[in-house]
């Protein structure tokens, strides 16, 4: 991790208009937007939200469902508007989404194109960039070997497995190479097994590219295995992180070392006091 | 004690027996159960195949035939009769091709036209506005409307026709198209936009491609639409052509002639959509396309 930031956020504020039309965001994601709203209309969903992500860290996004980490991912990617405050990468001020970011969706089968087999999937980025065919093949081989998928490249979406699936995800954004990796809920639709496997994978990919990566989940252990740094996410609205937790175990990690279930154990009750802690000593609310 | 012995070995050799028998019931069952679920699927077989509709139509038609005279309503013989008739002279091909091509140029102008539109309108706010109003009128206003006006503006030839074909496989190919685009999961476009995407090409590498369901939808209606309105199109001052055999049969006094029209016009429909449907299975594949 090197002391230079990569993401900045700015006293970022996001109120959603009742006529905000990427509401829609959260309808593909199956979330029902009035129980989100309920309340909001007067409220922020975030409010005042302060943050750096380091270049090259492992940077987690962890909260209860609902509480605004999404709509916080959705701003730093630039699907979502915000309302007060900045979001800097590497300085400079996001507006809008970019190939600086790329974006591994929670699901799979809405994120990739159907259409198109593994390798063309994975090319599709540099493609539309128009990066010369030579090129385009040398980098969409190198990311479909990272990702274990160099034997399936012909294959349609339709005849792979879920966790295959994201790995065409991970391997499309990162031929693009992007600045930062920014993963909503990757293996959250995964069996415990494949999920494993990928998070593990995930590291080795993290290590070899030095990519920051910027992963939300509501998974304790995974945020533990995976995470250099863990910002918890307080209930919306008027969300907030309320701690940041810096891991301090090396890579490998065993979630059953008993140093590592203590830390488990300590994270989880600031995560509950992040969830509880809501409207009753919330400082954040008259500022 | 020998007595006792065998009465003792009497109902051992029984149970076997009864065993046996119980064993080979069992087996007969069996073996009658995969009978049974053999004919199922056969059965479901000849159902799923239409061989039953078409038998049962042909009934229908036969029972209520015979309850008229010819001339009112023939039977499946007499329509044959005519069949053989109309075939033999040739008519009846010149007619189908005349037909065949009229529907073709017709579908395939509003295939070029309707699809692109769609799409636009779709996917661009502005073409919407200006668009739909125009749409939600027309789509209202049948083919037939415009049979006299058409026959004015563009003639006797051939152009009136394959315009007024054109008209009525338009709009439901618009209206197919316009939904499909609606239809694209967001989180593609977010996806696109991410690796770096332009609007054009969003538009050529989501929309596009991710319409592709509903167009087929779409063309398929609209070549419906499009045999449908043969019969109106050939109507305008034509000399051949389906159309105009089911319309002239009736100064003959030709009811079989009309019946064998009728009968043409739906087998040329079935078995386009049937092709069609098939191409789509084999080229569309990867695309969400349906049978």
């Amino acid at each position: 991790m090197s002391e230079k930031n990569k993401i900045q956020v700015i006293h970022l504020k996001k109120k959603y208009e009742t006529s905000d039309t990427k509401k829609s965001l959260l309808f593909s994601k199956n979330i029902n937007p009035d129980a989100v709203f309920a309340g909001a209309e007067e409220g922020y969903v975030l409010n005042d939200v302060s943050l750096e992500i380091k270049e090259g860290e492992f940077h987690i996004f962890l909260g209860a469902s609902g509480c605004g980490k999404s709509t916080l991912l959705n701003i730093i990617a630039g699907f979502l508007d915000k309302t007060e405050g900045k979001v800097l990468l590497d300085g400079k001020e996001i507006r809008k989404p970019g190939r600086d970011r790329g974006v591994v969706f929670q699901n799979a089968d809405s994120a990739i194109f159907p259409w198109l087999n593994v390798y063309r999937n994975v090319e599709y980025g540099l493609k539309v960039q128009k990066v010369n065919k030579a090129k385009r093949k040398e980098i969409v081989q190198n990311a479909l070997e990272l990702v274990g998928l160099s034997e399936h490249a012909r294959k349609y979406p339709s005849e792979l497995s879920g966790g295959m699936k994201q790995r065409v995800q991970i391997a499309r954004s990162i031929a693009s190479d992007p600045e930062i990796l920014i993963m909503d809920e990757p293996f959250g639709a995964l069996d415990a097994q494949t999920r494993r496997t990928l998070q593990d994978e995930l590291i080795q990919i993290w290590q070899k590219t030095g990519k920051t990566i910027l992963f939300v989940t509501h998974d304790l252990q995974e945020a533990v295995y995976l995470g250099q740094r863990i910002s918890i996410f307080s209930a919306a609205p008027d969300a907030n992180i309320a701690t940041r937790v810096e891991v301090p175990f090396a890579y490998p990690r065993d979630l059953n070392a008993p140093e590592v279930t203590t830390f488990t154990a300590e994270v989880h009750q600031k995560l509950d006091e992040a969830i509880n802690a809501h409207g009753t000593s919330d400082v954040d609310k008259s500022a | 004690m020998a007595a006792s012995n065998a009465r003792a070995v009497l109902p051992q050799n029984a149970g076997v027996t009864v065993a046996n028998t119980i064993q080979q019931t069992e087996h007969k069952t069996e073996k009658r159960a995969i009978a049974i679920k053999k004919a199922k699927t056969a059965g479901e077989k000849i159902l799923k195949s239409g061989i039953v509709t078409w038998l049962l139509l042909l009934l229908i038609w036969q029972i209520a035939s015979l309850f008229h005279s010819p001339d009112f309503l023939p039977g499946p013989a007499k329509t044959l009769q005519g069949f053989l008739e109309v075939a033999k002279s040739g008519v009846l091909w010149a007619d189908i091709k005349i037909s065949l091509q009229r529907v073709g140029i017709g579908w395939a102008r509003g295939i070029l036209i309707a699809v692109p539109l769609g799409l636009l309108i779709g996917a661009f706010k502005p073409f919407r506005w200006i668009f739909e109003p125009f749409i939600n009128f027309f789509r209202f206003v049948p083919a037939i409307g415009f049979l006299t006006l058409f026959l004015m503006w563009f003639g006797v030839g051939e152009a009136s026709k394959t315009v007024l074909i054109t008209y009525a496989s338009i709009f439901p190919i618009i209206i197919n198209t316009i939904a499909a685009v609606a239809a694209i999961d967001p989180v593609k476009y977010q996806a696109a936009e991410s690796l770096g995407a332009n609007k054009l090409q969003s538009f050529l590498t989501v929309t596009v491609p991710g319409a592709v369901p509903g167009i087929f939808t779409g063309l398929r209606l609209g070549l419906s639409g499009a045999i449908i309105s043969i019969v109106a199109a050939e109507m305008l001052a034509a000399n051949s052509g389906i159309g105009y055999l089911v319309y002239t049969s009736r100064l003959y006094y030709r009811t079989d002639w009309i019946f064998v029209g009728i009968v043409v016009l739906g087998l040329i429909g079935f078995f386009a959509d049937k092709l069609l449907r098939f191409l789509a299975k084999i080229l569309l594949r990867h695309y969400g396309v349906k049978e």
